[in-house]
């Protein structure tokens, strides 16, 4: 075939008539039989499992324990590390020196070291850069790994069976499960505003749980595209478009990640790389933001439509970074940047969509409301 | 029913043609959630875009497939274009043309060759 790289689930896919196409490097499904639409509303119903071993897993240790690799962690991202609860998983970005975003990822704290999941189009960049970052630490990717997520008001009545305990858990516990699958490392987590966990299993026993999962009537296989939906609903960023090197995180919206710990004044201020800019701009502000945008029509704004502050004339003063049609609301929902001048929910834009400037309104993210276990 | 390269179907009935997309190119293009119709009435030349469907995926155009003047088109898929997925060849219709040149239809493929021209 080519040179993507295979899943341990991508026979599986295929089995279930998934369509495959390429992304950051593997092959994976991008929807099955029933569709988009219908995968989307599933996982917003019922339960939704998504393969995503695409995605890098990385432990990270050090000589002093959790609090060494925390504390040498935090010279890399602005978030507070050392604050972080044993067996708790928190959001955190990687900066760069201009305050830009490397990549997001996730953070748990395992008692004696961390673990992390990142995004496969930056796993080989987010490891050199620990590897440079962090030289007192071991920093050890997990290959041999498969990782599913399994989201929905469903997935803790489907889950519970084969991970006993796991329906006590809230929004962002982590453990470890002992189960007939081997050892799961389970986190109430995800990426599509609803509760649910994602799963790390021994990649030798990944294809039987996710067969077993699949045979819970609950549960249907749902792929890359309704996952991108799912997640613009849910007003959270697609690293490589609403986030990249040039967008810092407090013009990206996700301010709310960086405690205070590491805020100026905190007892751990800066820092990290950016700081300077990034500290000043939660202090001062911002000359531009990540806001949610409604089409008035049907018609889908879609990634990279120029947004206007009038029907005619004037230069562009905005971008779209993501865009399409929301199953759950039945409406078209993008996201993008605009000057903060024009960022207040309510305001008219216009976005250029073959040609013509439609009206566009700013609104409040997300969209569909976070279902999370609190 | 005659058959383009571009994955439309014709269908003339009294000198009027139907025209929609074929079940192969709804399925590729996966669920739509947007189509503009032409203008009742516009005069149309063979290759002009003149229908943009969204599917959840993206955005494609449609071509005339012949000239003509529009002369009806099929309001509920603007309202539900999800109908474009349930019923290409049917209920999902795009538009009735009125053809300038019947004979530009000839060229088009039946049936079985459609088939196999989709493989």
């Amino acid at each position: 075939m080519s040179d993507l790289r295979q899943t341990p689930l991508t026979a599986l896919h295929r089995e279930l008539g998934a369509k495959m196409v390429a992304f950051a490097g593997y092959d994976m499904p991008v929807q099955y039989k029933a569709g988009v639409m219908k995968e989307h509303l599933h996982t917003r119903s019922g339960a939704g499992l998504f393969d995503v071993s695409h995605m890098g897993q990385v432990l990270i240790r050090h000589e002093a324990g959790y609090g060494g690799a925390a504390r040498a962690l935090e010279a890399l991202v602005p978030v507070s590390l050392l604050g972080l609860g044993e067996k708790r998983q928190r959001y955190g970005f990687f900066t760069n020196d201009q305050g830009g975003i490397l990549d997001d990822l996730m953070i748990t704290n395992r008692g004696d070291h961390l673990l992390l999941v990142i995004n496969a189009a930056c796993k080989q960049t987010d490891i050199a850069l620990m590897e440079k970052g962090l030289p007192d630490c071991e920093v050890a990717p997990v290959t041999d790994r498969a990782l599913l997520a399994l989201q929905g008001p469903r997935a803790e009545e489907v889950l519970a069976p084969i991970a006993a305990g796991c329906e006590i858990m809230k929004f962002l516990d982590t453990g470890i499960f002992t189960s007939d699958y081997g050892e799961l490392w389970v986190s109430r987590s995800g990426y599509t505003g609803e509760d649910g966990y994602e799963i790390s299993v021994p990649e030798a026993e990944a294809e039987r749980l996710a067969r077993d999962l699949l045979a819970h009537a609950a549960v249907a296989p749902i792929g890359l595209g309704a996952r991108d939906s799912l997640r613009l609903e849910a007003g959270l960023c697609l690293y490589g478009q609403d986030i990249d090197t040039d967008t810092s995180p407090v013009e990206a919206g996700l301010s709310w990640a960086i405690q205070s710990v590491r805020r100026r004044g905190g007892d751990r201020e800066g820092g990290f790389p950016g700081a300077d800019r990034i500290l000043d701009e939660l202090e001062n502000g911002v000359a531009r933001c990540r806001v949610g945008l409604c089409p008035d029509g049907r018609a889908p704004m879609r990634e990279g439509t120029e947004l206007f502050a009038a029907k005619e004339g004037g230069e562009a003063i905005g971008r779209i970074t993501s865009g399409g049609f929301g199953p759950s609301l039945g409406v078209p929902v993008s996201m993008g940047y605009v000057p903060a001048s024009h960022a207040t929910a309510g305001t008219m834009l216009y976005g250029e969509v073959r040609g013509r400037r439609m009206p566009v309104t700013v609104s409040e993210l997300p969209f569909v409301p976070a279902n999370f276990k609190r | 029913m005659k058959f383009t390269e571009e994955h439309e179907w014709l269908m003339d009935e009294d000198g009027v043609v139907t025209v929609g997309i074929t079940a192969h190119a709804a399925e590729q293009l996966g669920d739509i959630v947007f189509v503009e119709l032409p203008e009742i009435g516009a005069q149309v030349t063979k290759d002009d875009e003149i229908v943009v469907i969204e599917s959840v995926k993206a955005a494609s155009d449609i071509l005339a497939p012949i000239d003509g003047e529009i002369v009806e088109v099929n309001a509920a898929i603007v309202d539900e274009p999800g109908k474009v997925n349930d019923d290409p060849q049917g209920e999902g219709w795009f538009f009735r043309i009125k053809p300038c040149d019947p004979g530009q239809m000839a060229d088009y493929m039946d049936e079985a060759a459609y088939q196999s021209f989709i493989g």
